[in-house]
C-alpha cells in the first residue's frame, strides 16, 4: 500500500478521519498536503487548553467542599430557595466545563491534535458519576492529560496516577498500609483502615499492560500497597504545618505507606515511601503488553473497529522503540498507509457527531446555551466528563448505532437544521464537510430537500458524515 | 403475542403519530404467528454493572463467619433496625429491597447466592463480556446470548427484543436486529425526514435497519404513552413527565433526587411496551454503579440507595406487567461479586460468585437455587470471595429451557457453545 499523495480524498480524510471534521474551506487548504498539515500540529507543549474561568483542581474542589457544607446546612434549615441555588451552582460548574471544551473542539483549526487529545482523555478516565469527582473532572483534563499527549507515556500515566481526580475516581486516596503506622494506629484500627485496590487494578487492567498482561491478583494487591499514601491534602494537613502544596493537591502520606520492598510481575522494589509506586508505573510503562495494548487501542480509534494487524503492529514497535514516546506515535499513526484507506469504517460517537455538525456550519449556537448542549449529549447517551466506568467510552459502532441512538442523533439534526442550517448554502456546505467523501445519494438527497434547514439536516443525517 | 388484530391497530397508531407506515414497518415482519402458551412468555434479563455485592443483596446473616467478614458493612440481623427482610434461616434480602421481599414472601422471587461466570480475572470488562456473551473466553464472540436466544427460537417463533438505554449492550447484539429505546430528550417532529434517510439508508447494513427499528420503537413509545393517558393509569406516565424524571440521568448519576421514582416510572412504561401490540418479549436493561469499593454502607448508604433504585425498578416492571406478570420472568445478575471481607476504605474489592435474582409470577417455589458454599475461611475462593457453587450459564439455560421453551441442544451449542458441563438449572419455573 502507498503513502498518501495530495489528493482530494486525502485532504477529506485528514479533515474527518484524522480531525474532527471539516470547517467551511479546511478541505481545500489541506488538499496541497495532508499529511503535512497533520503532523503540523504535533508540538512538544502538548494540547491546547480551553479557554474560560474554569478553575484548578485544588481550587474547585475547596469551593465544592464549601458549597457541599453550604448545601447540608440549607437541608437542615429546610431552605429550599437557597439549596437549589448552591445545588445549581455546583451543576453550573461542570456545566462550564464541558461547554468550554467543546468550543475548543467547534473553532479549534488543529483538530487533529484535540482527537489525539480526546482518545487520551478517554483512556485514562475520571468520571462524573462519582459525586466528588464532578467538580474537578474538567480540570483533570486540562492538568494531567493536555500538558503530555505529545510527551512520555510514563509522564502522562503518572501525571493521571498522582491527579486528585483519579485519586478519588477509583479510591486511591483513603488506602492505607495495614501495616504502617496509620494504618496501626487506634484511629486506624478503629474505622479499620486498610487497602483499596482499585487503582491499581485499573492501572494495570485499563492504562498499561491490559486485560491479558499477565498479572495475577497477587500483582494487584502487591501494587495496591506500593501505592498506599498516594493521597490529597487537606487544609487540616496545612494547618498541622505538613509539608504540603495547597489543600485539594496530590500528597504523599509516609505515614500510611506500607513498610517493606514489594513483588510485582516478578520484579522486587526495595525503594521507600513515594519512589516505590513511581518505579512500578515506570516498568508498567516500558512494559511490552503496554506497547501492544496501546498500538490496539489506537488503531481501533483512528482506523476500525477491528483494525488491519499490520498497522497495530507498526504502532506497538513505534512505541517500543521511541520508549513510549507519544509524538513519535501520532507521527508513525499519519504516516501508516493504512490509515488513509477510502472507505470510513468509523462511526462517529455522539460527542463527534455534534462538534463535526458545528464544525460544517461554521457555527456552534448550542453551546451559548450550555445547559442545552448538555442536556442533548445526556440525552444522545454521552453526557460530556461522565463514562459509565473506569473503562471510558466505548469506540465500536455496535455500541453506538443503536436504534434508540439513530432516532435521536436524526432529532437532534433536525434542531441543528433550523438553528444553523437556515443561511446556509447546503450544496456548499455538503461539499466543504465532505469533500471527494460526498457521495452522489447523498448530494442529490440534500439537493432535493424541500428546505435548507431539510437539506443540512439530512447532510448531518446522511451515511458519510454519520461516519469517519 | 395473539391479538388478531394488532398490524391493524399498530398500523393506525403509527399513522395516528404521523410517521409513514412504509417507513415504520421496513423490513419487519409485521405479525409475530404464534399459538399457546410459549407465545406469551416474556423475558426480562438486568445486567448490574461494577460488580454487585452478593453479600450485601441477600446478606447471609445466618451465616456464622457473616458478621465478623463483613464488620462496618454487614447488614444487621433479622428483626434488628435496618436489619435484613428474611428469606429463611440464613438469608435475608438488603433492606432497600422491600418489593423483591414482597415478591419472595409470594413465591414469586428466588435467590441464587453463590452464582459466576466462568470467567475468575475480576476484571469488570472482561467479566461483563462473559456474561453477555455467554462464551467461556471473553470477546470472544462479537454476539449475545440473548441474541442467539432468538435466532434458536427464530424458525419456531418469531420474539421482538428490546434493550433500554442509548448504547446497545453486548447481550442483545447479533444477528437479529433488536429494538433500543431509552426515555426523554429528543424527539423528531418531521414527517418528511424519516422517509429520505430510509431511501439514503437503504444500502447501509448498519444504519438502515437500525433506524428502521427505532422509529417502530418510538411509535411504540407513543402509543404506549396515550394508552397511559387515555387509561388515566397513574404507573406510566406521559413522556413529558418521564423527561422531567430522567430516568437516564438516574442511570449514569448515582443519587439525584428522585432517582428511584424515575426508576419505578421506566420500569411500568417498559412493562407498557411489553404488554402492549406486539410489544417486546425479551428486554435487556443496565444498571450502573455497583462497583463499590469505598464507605458502600450497609443498611443505609451508597449501596442501599442503589439497591432501592433496582428495588423500584423491578417494582415498575412487575407492577406494570399486570396479569401478563405470570407470564414473565426477570433475572437481575451481575459480572461478579465482592472481597467477603470488608477492605480498608469500608468497601469491597472485587471478588467471584454474587448473587442473581430471579422473579416473576410463574416460579417455582423452593428455597435458594444452587447450593452455598458458606463463609467458613476454608470455604472461600483464594481466600477472599464467596466461592462459586452455580455457573451462570447453568441458571440462564434453566431459565430458557423451563420458562422460554429453548431446546438443550441449541442451550449448549448455540447459545451458551461448549457449556454442556454447565448443566441447566432446574425447578425454577413452574
Amino acid at each position: 500500500m502507498a503513502l498518501p499523495e495530495p489528493s482530494d480524498l486525502n485532504a477529506a480524510i485528514a479533515a474527518t478521519r484524522f480531525g474532527l471534521g471539516a470547517r467551511p474551506g479546511e478541505i481545500e487548504a489541506t488538499r496541497r498536503d495532508p499529511r503535512g498539515f497533520l503532523k503540523a500540529q504535533i508540538r512538544p507543549e502538548g494540547a491546547d487548553q480551553p479557554q474560560g474561568d474554569l478553575g484548578d483542581s485544588a481550587r474547585n474542589l475547596t469551593v465544592f467542599q464549601d458549597l457541599r457544607k453550604e448545601r447540608k446546612e440549607l437541608k437542615a434549615e429546610d431552605a429550599a430557595a437557597e439549596l437549589k441555588q448552591v445545588q445549581a451552582q455546583i451543576r453550573d460548574m461542570a456545566i462550564a466545563e464541558m461547554a468550554a471544551r467543546g468550543r475548543l473542539a467547534a473553532a479549534t483549526p488543529a483538530a487533529f491534535r484535540e482527537r489525539w487529545t480526546l482518545f487520551w482523555a478517554n483512556h485514562f478516565t475520571v468520571s462524573a458519576t462519582k459525586g466528588a469527582v464532578a467538580p474537578i473532572a474538567g480540570a483533570f483534563e486540562r492538568e494531567a492529560i493536555r500538558p503530555h499527549v505529545f510527551g512520555r507515556f510514563e509522564d502522562l500515566l503518572l501525571a493521571s496516577s498522582q491527579h486528585p481526580a483519579m485519586l478519588l475516581y477509583l479510591d486511591q486516596a483513603a488506602s492505607v498500609g495495614p501495616d504502617s503506622p496509620a494504618g496501626r494506629s487506634a484511629a486506624g484500627q478503629r474505622r479499620q483502615a486498610g487497602l483499596n485496590e482499585n487503582l491499581a487494578r485499573e492501572i494495570m487492567e485499563l492504562h498499561t499492560v491490559g486485560v491479558h498482561g499477565g498479572y495475577s491478583q497477587a500483582d494487584v494487591t502487591e501494587f495496591a500497597r506500593a501505592l498506599t499514601g498516594w493521597s490529597i491534602s487537606r487544609a487540616q494537613d496545612a494547618a498541622r504545618g505538613a509539608d504540603t502544596a495547597a489543600p485539594g493537591s496530590f500528597m504523599f502520606r509516609p505515614l500510611a505507606h506500607e513498610p517493606g520492598s514489594r513483588q510485582v510481575l516478578g520484579r522486587t522494589y526495595v525503594q521507600d515511601g513515594q519512589a516505590q509506586g513511581r518505579a512500578v508505573l515506570a516498568d508498567l510503562a516500558a512494559n511490552p503488553a503496554t506497547a501492544r495494548h496501546i498500538a490496539q487501542k489506537l488503531a481501533v480509534h483512528f482506523v476500525a473497529d477491528d483494525p488491519p494487524p499490520a498497522l497495530v503492529a507498526r504502532l506497538e514497535h513505534s512505541f517500543i522503540s521511541s520508549r513510549g514516546r507519544l509524538d513519535t506515535l501520532a507521527a508513525t499513526m499519519i504516516d501508516s498507509p493504512e490509515a488513509w484507506t477510502p472507505a470510513a469504517a468509523k462511526f462517529k460517537t455522539p460527542y463527534e457527531f455534534l462538534v463535526s455538525s458545528w464544525r460544517a456550519a461554521g457555527a456552534a449556537p448550542e453551546l451559548d446555551n450550555p445547559r442545552k448542549f448538555v442536556g442533548s449529549m445526556t440525552a444522545l447517551g454521552q453526557r460530556p466528563f461522565s463514562a459509565p466506568s473506569p473503562k471510558g467510552w466505548a469506540d465500536e459502532a455496535a455500541e453506538w448505532a443503536s436504534p434508540d441512538g439513530i432516532v435521536k442523533r436524526m432529532a437532534w439534526a433536525e434542531v441543528a437544521g433550523t438553528t444553523m442550517g437556515t443561511d446556509l448554502d447546503p450544496n456548499e456546505s455538503a461539499r466543504s464537510a465532505l469533500g471527494a467523501r460526498l457521495s452522489h445519494e447523498s448530494a442529490t438527497a440534500i439537493a432535493r430537500a424541500e428546505t435548507r434547514p431539510e437539506a443540512f439536516t439530512i447532510l448531518l443525517m446522511s451515511p458519510e458524515f454519520q461516519r469517519r | 403475542m395473539t391479538n388478531p388484530h394488532a398490524l391493524t391497530r399498530r398500523s393506525a397508531l403509527a399513522t395516528a403519530v404521523g410517521l409513514g407506515v412504509s417507513v415504520s414497518f421496513l423490513g419487519r415482519a409485521a405479525y409475530a404467528a404464534a399459538d399457546g402458551e410459549l407465545a406469551r412468555r416474556k423475558l426480562i434479563v438486568i445486567v448490574c454493572r461494577g460488580g454487585l455485592d452478593g453479600l450485601s443483596v441477600s446478606p447471609p446473616v445466618g451465616d456464622p463467619d457473616y458478621a465478623a467478614l463483613r464488620g462496618q458493612i454487614a447488614i444487621a440481623p433479622f428483626g434488628a433496625p435496618g436489619g435484613a427482610l428474611k428469606l429463611d434461616d440464613t438469608f435475608g434480602l438488603h433492606p432497600a429491597l422491600k418489593s423483591v421481599h414482597r415478591l419472595a414472601l409470594a413465591g414469586q422471587a428466588r435467590i441464587a447466592p453463590a452464582v459466576a461466570t466462568p470467567d475468575r480475572a475480576r476484571s469488570h470488562f472482561e467479566a461483563q463480556d462473559v456474561l453477555e456473551s455467554g462464551g467461556t473466553v471473553a470477546y470472544g464472540a462479537g454476539s449475545g446470548w440473548l441474541n442467539r436466544t432468538l435466532q434458536a427460537l427464530a424458525p419456531a417463533r418469531r420474539i421482538e427484543a428490546l434493550s433500554v438505554g442509548t448504547q446497545a449492550p453486548l447481550i442483545l447484539r447479533g444477528k437479529i436486529q433488536a429494538a433500543s429505546w431509552s426515555p426523554g430528550g429528543l424527539e423528531g417532529r418531521d414527517e418528511r425526514l424519516p422517509r429520505i434517510l430510509a431511501d439514503l439508508y437503504a444500502r447501509d447494513p448498519l444504519l438502515g435497519p437500525a433506524l428502521a427499528s427505532g422509529l417502530e420503537t418510538q411509535n411504540m413509545a407513543h402509543a404506549a404513552a396515550a394508552l397511559a393517558k387515555a387509561q388515566a393509569v397513574e404507573m406510566a406516565p406521559p413522556a413529558g413527565d418521564m423527561a422531567q424524571a430522567d430516568p437516564m440521568a438516574a442511570r449514569t448519576a448515582p443519587n439525584p433526587p428522585g432517582a428511584a421514582e424515575a426508576a419505578r416510572s421506566m420500569g411500568a412504561t417498559v412493562a407498557k411496551f411489553m404488554t402492549g401490540p406486539n410489544g417486546p418479549q425479551v428486554v435487556a436493561i443496565s444498571v450502573d454503579n455497583f462497583d463499590t469499593h469505598a464507605n458502600q454502607g450497609a443498611g443505609a448508604g451508597l449501596l442501599a440507595t442503589r439497591l432501592s433504585y433496582l428495588d423500584s425498578l423491578l417494582d415498575g416492571l412487575s407492577t406494570g406487567l399486570g396479569p401478563e406478570w405470570r407470564n414473565t420472568v426477570i433475572v437481575a445478575s451481575t459480572e461478579f461479586g465482592r472481597t467477603a471481607r470488608v477492605n480498608g476504605t469500608g468497601g469491597t474489592d472485587h471478588g467471584t460468585a454474587s448473587t442473581a435474582l430471579v422473579l416473576g409470577g410463574g416460579l417455582k417455589r423452593g428455597g435458594i437455587i444452587g447450593d452455598w458454599p458458606t463463609l467458613q475461611p476454608a470455604r472461600l475462593y483464594e481466600d477472599r470471595d464467596t466461592a462459586p457453587t452455580l455457573d451462570m450459564r447453568a441458571l440462564f439455560k434453566g431459565v430458557l429451557a423451563e420458562h422460554m421453551g429453548v431446546e438443550r441442544r441449541a442451550l449448549d451449542g448455540a447459545i451458551f457453545p461448549d457449556s454442556a458441563m454447565a448443566a441447566a438449572a432446574s425447578n425454577i419455573v413452574a
